[in-house]
């Protein structure tokens, strides 16, 4: 076991190393300056301001001077900001993470209950009924539902602030927007994980025991049946970066996908692979947290990963 | 029609959802291709601004309303869904090419080259797609349609590829294709021509179900200033363009949007409705 989270740590490291390389080498190949778009710069100020960033190094000093510092987490200085690129990821990452783990708790919430009820009813009326929502949910891009929401709940009922965060209220819609993509594709694994797994002899056991048709479908069927959604959660947190990038512009929540993709027009380099190379991190640590999970809760997979 | 194929199209054709999704498939698909020709003739087009009615709700001149310049919407929605629809098939293509071929490759090398491919594979799926978009959309300076199609291709084929392998490792230990290399087929004869058909119902299946994450990608990037631009349009820059006006004028937002969330439900469904047909039984991993 130890042996494997090595290796898997070890590989990840790896990815992280190539993907901050090739956006390193990308950004560098890409046509125009960070500096260009300042009105009518005196040679010498962009001179000495190139030479303040590094700019004029050699490309391998550069790419050594910054591999470095990612060894050490140092991500960089952004170039538009005062701040460094770790100084952003500190204040505005926990912004995303927070509307991400609320978005990600409902969706596993309402997901589960739909999927397993649908699943327990299957091939009736509720199970067709929740799949269909469910496929609706995945199916309405969250720019479409984002603004309507905020025109229904903020502006027609008032309920809620409409846009910017102001307290804990403010992050209810983004977090409901986010959510709905993932609660869908949750229910729909959920259902297939446990209609696979209703048939067995294991199930049919317990049932025989006289346990609860409850205590059967969510102790003891369902953490088989959950395998599934345990391997999405990995590619979920990928999707749950990619999709906050939409619903923080949708909702201007000054979150860590908001400046990412306004460093683009800044051409803020730093930034863009800081956040990127962040993102990545993110993304090989859960993985691996969700292999260890899938092995705690069916035992025959930890004994292949021995 | 092979017994096979036609027990497939009569399980499609009992399915409802399945063949009303088609249905509705078919008519936007129709209406974005000749409806904009057929508006012409009654002399309406998507550019033309009606200055009399500048950003009008929905009226029996126009069906959508107007936007914010005065134009009609629906033709504006029409002429977008060609370019969302187009974008959405030519990128599904090219995944289906990458994706078949490598995960053919994969399976059918075997051993360690397998090992390799898909741990790749595996890599590649930790990384944030939209967001790996944005920092190579960034060193772009041509946003022509035809980069727009090679990316969002290049970032869809990954679970293409885990699927043709697992069919392909499935296929190449049976009888028939033992007796193609028995005979002196070549490899890659006995790839493309007894194995891979075979594993066309997956496909099929999977390219179905694809295409709606394609072309939302489509949308999202042209939210994000980053797909579709200006002079053209498609069902992602009218959404933009509508959710800054919600507030106002609803119908900007609800319209494109609308047609956007059907095409893509319609897609899901009939997906869903091919795979109930095309792999009656799931085979186990």
């Amino acid at each position: 076991m130890i042996q494997f989270v090595a290796a898997r740590l070890f590989g990840g490291l790896g990815v992280i190393a190539a993907v901050a390389t090739v956006c390193f080498f990308l950004l560098r190949a890409a046509p125009g300056g960070p500096f260009d778009s300042e009105a009518r710069m005196s040679p010498e100020i962009q001179h000495s301001l190139e030479e303040r960033y590094h700019l004029r190094d050699p490309l391998w000093r550069q790419y050594a001077a910054y591999m470095a510092g990612l060894a050490h987490g140092d991500l960089g200085q952004s170039i538009k900001r005062p701040q460094t690129v770790n100084e952003l990821i500190a204040a505005h990452f926990p912004v995303s993470a927070t509307i991400g783990l609320c978005a990600l708790g409902m969706a596993i919430g309402l997901g589960m209950t739909m999927g397993v009820e649908a699943a327990r009813r299957h091939n009736r009326w509720p199970d067709h009924g929740l799949m269909a929502l469910a496929l609706i949910g995945i199916s309405i891009p969250s720019f479409v539902v984002g603004p309507m929401l905020v025109s229904l709940v903020s502006v027609r009922l008032g309920w809620l602030p409409p846009v910017r965060i102001d307290g804990p209220s403010g992050y209810v819609l983004p977090a409901i927007t986010l959510g709905l993509i993932y609660t869908g594709v949750i229910a729909r694994l959920a259902r297939a994980g446990l209609l696979e797994v209703l048939g067995q002899d294991f199930v049919r056991t317990a049932r025989a025991k006289g346990l609860a048709e409850r205590v059967v479908v969510w102790k003891h069927a369902l953490r088989l049946g959950v395998l599934p959604v345990v391997t999405y959660l990995g590619p979920a947190t990928a999707a749950l970066i990619s999709g906050s990038l939409v619903v923080e512009k949708v909702f201007q929540v000054p979150g860590l996908g908001f400046y990412f993709v306004n460093s683009i027009a800044d051409r803020d380099y730093p930034v863009l692979t800081g956040v990127f190379v962040f993102y990545v991190a993110i993304l090989v640590a859960l993985n691996l947290v969700v292999d260890l999970v899938h092995s705690w809760l069916d035992p025959r997979i930890a004994q292949r990963n021995r | 029609m092979s017994t096979q194929s036609a027990a497939a199209w009569r399980r499609l054709r009992s399915h409802r959802t399945a063949v009303i999704a088609c249905a509705v498939l078919i008519c936007v698909a129709l209406a974005c291709a000749v409806g904009p020709w057929i508006a012409g003739t009654l002399g309406l087009d998507a550019t033309t601004i009606d200055t009399g009615f500048g950003a009008a709700p929905p009226s029996p001149r126009h069906w959508f309303g107007t936007d914010t310049l005065g134009r009609d919407l629906l033709m504006r929605v029409l002429i977008g869904g060609r370019i969302a629809l187009v974008v959405a098939v030519v990128a599904t293509a090219i995944a289906l090419v990458i994706g078949v071929a490598y995960g053919a490759t994969a399976a059918y090398a075997g051993g360690w080259i397998d090992e390799v491919m898909m741990r790749v594979v595996d890599v590649l799926y930790g990384v944030p797609t939209l967001a790996f978009l944005v920092v190579v959309m960034a060193v772009m300076e041509t946003r022509s349609l035809v980069v727009l199609f090679a990316l969002i291709g290049a970032i869809s084929w990954l679970t293409m590829a885990r699927i043709v392998r697992g069919q392909v490792l499935g296929l190449r230990g049976q009888a028939f294709v033992e007796a193609a290399r028995a005979i002196g087929a070549p490899s890659a004869r006995i790839l493309i021509r007894h194995v891979l058909p075979n594993a066309a119902g997956p496909v099929i299946v999977y390219a179905t179900l694809a295409l709606p994450g394609v072309m939302l990608t489509e949308a999202f990037l042209s939210y994000l200033g980053l797909g579709v631009q200006a002079p053209l349009a498609s069902w992602g820059t009218l959404v933009t363009e509508g959710s800054a006006q919600v507030l106002v004028y609803p119908w900007m937002l609800l319209c494109p949007g609308g047609v956007m969330a059907v095409t893509v439900v319609a897609l899901n469904f009939l997906g869903d409705g091919l795979r109930d047909a095309l792999e009656p039984v799931t085979p186990p991993d």
